[in-house]
């Protein structure tokens, strides 16, 4: 009796129900995909949301090695490209539905660097960024402070991170003193960073949303994605302070 | 092998070694401590000690973060009088691999204790061994192979760390990143070049070991 119990707790959650439709989303949507998820749901009874946050190009990787996503939302047009090329995604379902800025930020109580270039000073040991190889936040960063020549000077100081909300919790507990992430990451943590300013990116930072390839439910997966472009979608996310795209 | 393989495989050792000798110390104390006799208080503290091995390592990495971080108790402790900070060193690393591995020697350690046999003990008290020199001279080399099993567990345990270490110290390249951290960060930088020649130096360091160990083990018992 034991057993067979045993057996169906083993087995059971293998079987995602027939509407299970998987978001794999950049770390900066974790708030906002979480309430369009719920919001969706209340829509379409039956559909269920499963969101896997992660590292855009983390959440990439999963696709090409045959995750089971229909979904996937990146931070950057240079992840959600490298999917095409790989014939990850159906191509005329990529859309871009919002834009966000690269801040700086600083602990509450720490000093704001005036400039970028006060980096530099021995005030900020370390700095937390997404790691450039594989977090969108981090190239958009190296990309600033490559144009201010501050990126080899300051590579000592560097704290390369997993994802973008990693560097933000870095600065949140005073580990690091500075950190790059988006305005939206540092408004869900405002009672712990600072704002010290928003730093300009050549490449503009814009979240393209596409259905995958090997999605099992397509139909479900295009309604979401229309869903986020929905008027409905739309509020959630300039509620959570991202932009139109 | 490229140098890019090195730095991590190096600095993984010195972490490991580092942690397993640290852990040895607290893992024998406590082994000793909790003595031969399995009463229930004992056998509480022991399952309470043994966490740190049960726990997800994220769960701990946690726990290390706030003790350790500027505004835990000992982090702050630690930067008033010291100046020092543990988060985003290989110092920490050290720390978060050796809680991590220590309940294997602590098991192994007691399990040993008790197998040692008391009448040898007495045997040295009664020709006037001190406690200290019991413990040092009769218990300690009776019990060390059991224990040094743990130990190479342990090590093993140290060497392959990842959730606790990347909370507590990062993933710096060259500072803090141990192979686990550079296999897993070259893995999704989609660099699967250098994750494959790190995959192969971890199999011959863990095969090495694995011999080296046997051998060690072997000629103890013949001694």
């Amino acid at each position: 009796m034991c057993r067979r119990w045993l057996f169906l707790v083993l087995i059971v959650p293998l079987h995602a129900s027939a509407a299970d439709i998987v978001v794999s989303a950049a770390a900066s949507l974790s708030n906002s995909f979480s309430e369009i998820g719920k919001r969706y749901e209340a829509k379409h009874p039956g559909d269920n949301i499963v969101a896997n946050f992660a590292a855009s190009d983390v959440l990439l990787k999963q696709i090409e090695q045959g995750a089971p996503v229909d979904v996937f939302a990146s931070a950057d047009e240079q992840t959600m490209d490298r999917a095409a090329q790989s014939n990850n995604i159906e191509k005329s379902t990529r859309k871009d539905f919002a834009s966000n800025a690269l801040v700086l930020i600083v602990g509450v109580n720490a000093k704001s660097p005036a400039k970028l270039d006060d980096l530099a000073d021995s005030d900020y040991a370390h700095i937390a960024i997404g790691n450039p190889d594989s977090v969108p936040a981090g190239r958009y960063a190296k990309e600033a402070l490559t144009a201010a020549k501050l990126w080899d000077k300051i590579q000592p100081q560097i704290v390369p991170a997993q994802n973008v909300r990693q560097a933000l919790d870095y600065v949140a507990r005073g580990e690091a003193q500075a950190g790059f992430v988006y305005a939206t990451d540092a408004e869900t943590q405002k009672e712990k960073v600072r704002v010290a300013m928003t730093v300009p990116t050549s490449t503009p930072v814009r979240y393209p949303i596409a259905v995958t390839t090997t999605s099992q439910h397509a139909d479900a997966a295009k309604a979401f994605v229309a869903f986020v472009n929905s008027a409905d979608g739309q509020a959630v996310l300039k509620k959570y302070g991202f932009s139109a795209p | 092998m490229s140098s890019d393989a090195i730095v991590p495989l190096l600095l993984t050792l010195k972490v490991a070694s580092l942690a397993t000798v640290l852990a040895s110390i607290v893992g024998i104390a406590l082994g000793k401590w909790l003595g031969r006799h399995r009463t229930f208080t004992r056998n509480v503290a022991e399952s309470l000690l043994t966490l740190p091995l049960v726990l997800p390592p994220t769960v701990l990495g946690y726990y290390l973060l706030v003790v350790l971080g500027r505004n835990g108790f000992i982090g702050e402790w630690l930067m008033r009088w010291f100046g020092v900070s543990l988060i985003f060193t290989w110092q920490g690393a050290v720390i978060a691999a050796s809680i991590a591995a220590f309940p294997l020697i602590l098991r192994a350690a007691r399990a040993s204790f008790s197998d040692v046999d008391a009448q040898l003990e007495n045997a040295a008290r009664s020709l006037g061994a001190s406690e200290t020199e019991v413990f040092f001279r009769a218990t300690l080399p009776l019990a060390w192979r059991g224990i040094l099993a743990g130990a190479l567990l342990a090590f093993a345990r140290a060497m392959g760390e990842f959730g606790a270490t990347l909370m507590v110290a990062g993933s710096l390249p060259g500072r803090t990143q141990t192979l686990s951290l550079a296999i897993y960060d070259a893995v999704m930088a989609g660099d699967d070049a250098r994750a494959e020649s790190m995959v192969i130096i971890s199999l011959i360091a863990a095969v090495v070991l694995l011999i080296f160990a046997a051998q060690l083990l072997q000629r103890r018992k013949h001694t």
